[in-house]
Formats: C-alpha cells, sequence, structure tokens
C-alpha cells in the first residue's frame, strides 16, 4: 500500500536518522536505575515476606516497595540532580534512602490513620 | 517491580530488564527527540519511560506472552509525551527547537547543506498531525514494522499500515508543494 517513491522513503530515512542518547543522560539514568534496583534487593532480602501480616512490620518492606516500585521517588531525585548548585551527578544510596524515608513516614502516617491508631 | 519476586528470581528480572535498556535506549531517545523535539525534553521522558518502564516490566514480560517489548517501551513514552503536552497544554515550539535545529543534531548535517528537499522533508515531518509524525518516527528512526508500530499506537494491523500510508503521501505533498 505504501507505494511512495523509494527515493522519497529514503529522504525520510535520513531526515529521521536515529539520535544517540547523550552521555550524561546515559550516566545519571544508570545511576538512578542502579540505585533503586540495589536498595530494593538489600530492603527485600532483610525481610522475610511472611513478616507483611503484622501491621508494625510494615514500615522497613514499604521501604523496598517505594524505591523498588515507585517511580516518583526517583523522578524526584532526577529533578533534584538538575539544580544548579553542586548535586552529585549520581544519587548515592544514601540520597535515595533519605527520599524513601520521607516517602515512608507519610505511608506511616496514612496506615495508623487507616487503622485507627491514633 | 520488586514486591513481585514470585515468578522469577529479581536479579533474573534485573538482568533481562537491563538488557531491554541496553538494546533500546537509542530507539526511545530517538522517539523522545523527534516527538518532544528539544534535548532537555527527551532526557526527561527518556528517563521517565525507563523508571515507569521498571516499575512494570514483571507484569509487561508475563502477558508479552515472548513478544518483543518495544512496542510496550514506546507506547510508555507515547503516553508521557502525551501526558507533557496535555500539562503544557502547548506543541513543540516550532519545527524542532528553536534554538537547536534539527538538522545540526545528528550526521544529517551535512547531507542537509546544499539539499533543501530534506530540510523540508524534516520541516514537514512536524507539520503533520501527530499520529502521523508518530507513525514516521517508528518506521524510519527506528526501524519498526508495521505490527510493532500497531502495538505502541494500539491501532490494528490494517489501520496502521493506513495511517502510515497517508502519513508518506501526506508529507510528500507538503515537500512537493
Amino acid at each position: 500500500m505504501t507505494e511512495a517513491m523509494p527515493n522519497f522513503e529514503g529522504l525520510l530515512r535520513e531526515a529521521l536518522a536515529p539520535v544517540e542518547p547523550p552521555a550524561d543522560l546515559i550516566e545519571r539514568l544508570e545511576g538512578t536505575l542502579m540505585s533503586i534496583t540495589e536498595l530494593a534487593v538489600d530492603e527485600l532480602d532483610a525481610w522475610e515476606l511472611s513478616a507483611m501480616r503484622d501491621p508494625r512490620n510494615w514500615v522497613r518492606p514499604a521501604t523496598a516497595l517505594v524505591v523498588g516500585g515507585s517511580a516518583g521517588v526517583a523522578l524526584v531525585l532526577l529533578r533534584a540532580r538538575r539544580r544548579p548548585h553542586g548535586a552529585p551527578s549520581v544519587p548515592s544510596i544514601e540520597d535515595v534512602r533519605g527520599a524513601a524515608e520521607r516517602a515512608i513516614a507519610e505511608l506511616s502516617r496514612e496506615t495508623r490513620r487507616l487503622l485507627g491508631d491514633h | 517491580m520488586s514486591e513481585e519476586v514470585g515468578h522469577k528470581p529479581k536479579a533474573e528480572l534485573d538482568a533481562e530488564f537491563s538488557d531491554l535498556y541496553r538494546t533500546h535506549l537509542r530507539d526511545v531517545y530517538s522517539y523522545a527527540y523527534y516527538r518532544v523535539g528539544d534535548h532537555h525534553d527527551a532526557e526527561d521522558l527518556t528517563e521517565q519511560t525507563f523508571l515507569q518502564a521498571y516499575r512494570h516490566f514483571e507484569r509487561a514480560q508475563r502477558e508479552s506472552n515472548g513478544r518483543p517489548l518495544r512496542p510496550w517501551l514506546i507506547r510508555i513514552a507515547h503516553n508521557l509525551a502525551a501526558n507533557l503536552y496535555r500539562d503544557r497544554s502547548r506543541k513543540p515550539v516550532s519545527p524542532i527547537d528553536d534554538t537547536t535545529p534539527l538538522t545540526a543534531l545528528h550526521t544529517t548535517e551535512q547531507l542537509v547543506e546544499g539539499r533543501d528537499e530534506l530540510s523540508r522533508v524534516i520541516d514537514g515531518v512536524q507539520l503533520l498531525p501527530d499520529d502521523r509524525r508518530e507513525a514516521l518516527i517508528m518506521r524510519f528512526a527506528l526501524g519498526m514494522d508495521n505490527r510493532e508500530i500497531a502495538r505502541a499506537l494500539g491501532r490494528s494491523d490494517g489501520a496502521t499500515k493506513v495511517l502510515i500510508h497517508r502519513a508518506i503521501k501526506q508529507l510528500e505533498e507538503l515537500v512537493h508543494d
């Protein structure tokens, strides 16, 4: 059906040549992916899934869930790295953990509210 | 992804995600760049695409039945780009970027010099309706076939074939007017 001129399709291929991603993007993205992956593994290794039945144990495993399962936390870090004043080029585990802990604090408050534990 | 470790070991999933990332980073970035029109937004879109993909990777693998995941990845980028425009309530600033013309960003720069037709093709692509432009980006920048494009756009194979045909025809008219 696409009986357009072969030459025109050749022009289109030239016009839309693949674009190589910038090196700094690769470094940043791989750093972030490694951070969220490693932290989630660490946290999951430390906790038995059976402990999830007890709400008192939810907070620490939830750290792994939030970091490993939520792109939102990582995106906060990606944005933060773009600030002009000397933010590191790759987030440290501590950075990720700090963001996760803030998210966990909110999660804990919400959990207590839902359980009626004031 | 990390909470769903019942089907595959997480390390295995992470290794497979790593392969997906390495194989398709250039595809996602190319799509993002031609779709949004500047490097800054393209970088953001690429980052967000892979983070979303990581989050849903296990489920996507389960539901893909062994089919390639590139269309799924590009569909994530497609949806994120749509959200970007919806949030900003605007289209790209110009045929690509005001300060960094598309032609200066890849190896076609030298080719464009003295080749007005190629320059008109580049400008014409940006004038196409979104769905036609996206179909052409997927076909010519990423080398996707009709079936892959259909999956990425959520259309039937037949509708996609027609879409590409009309996109090329409209672009030819734009270029030769």
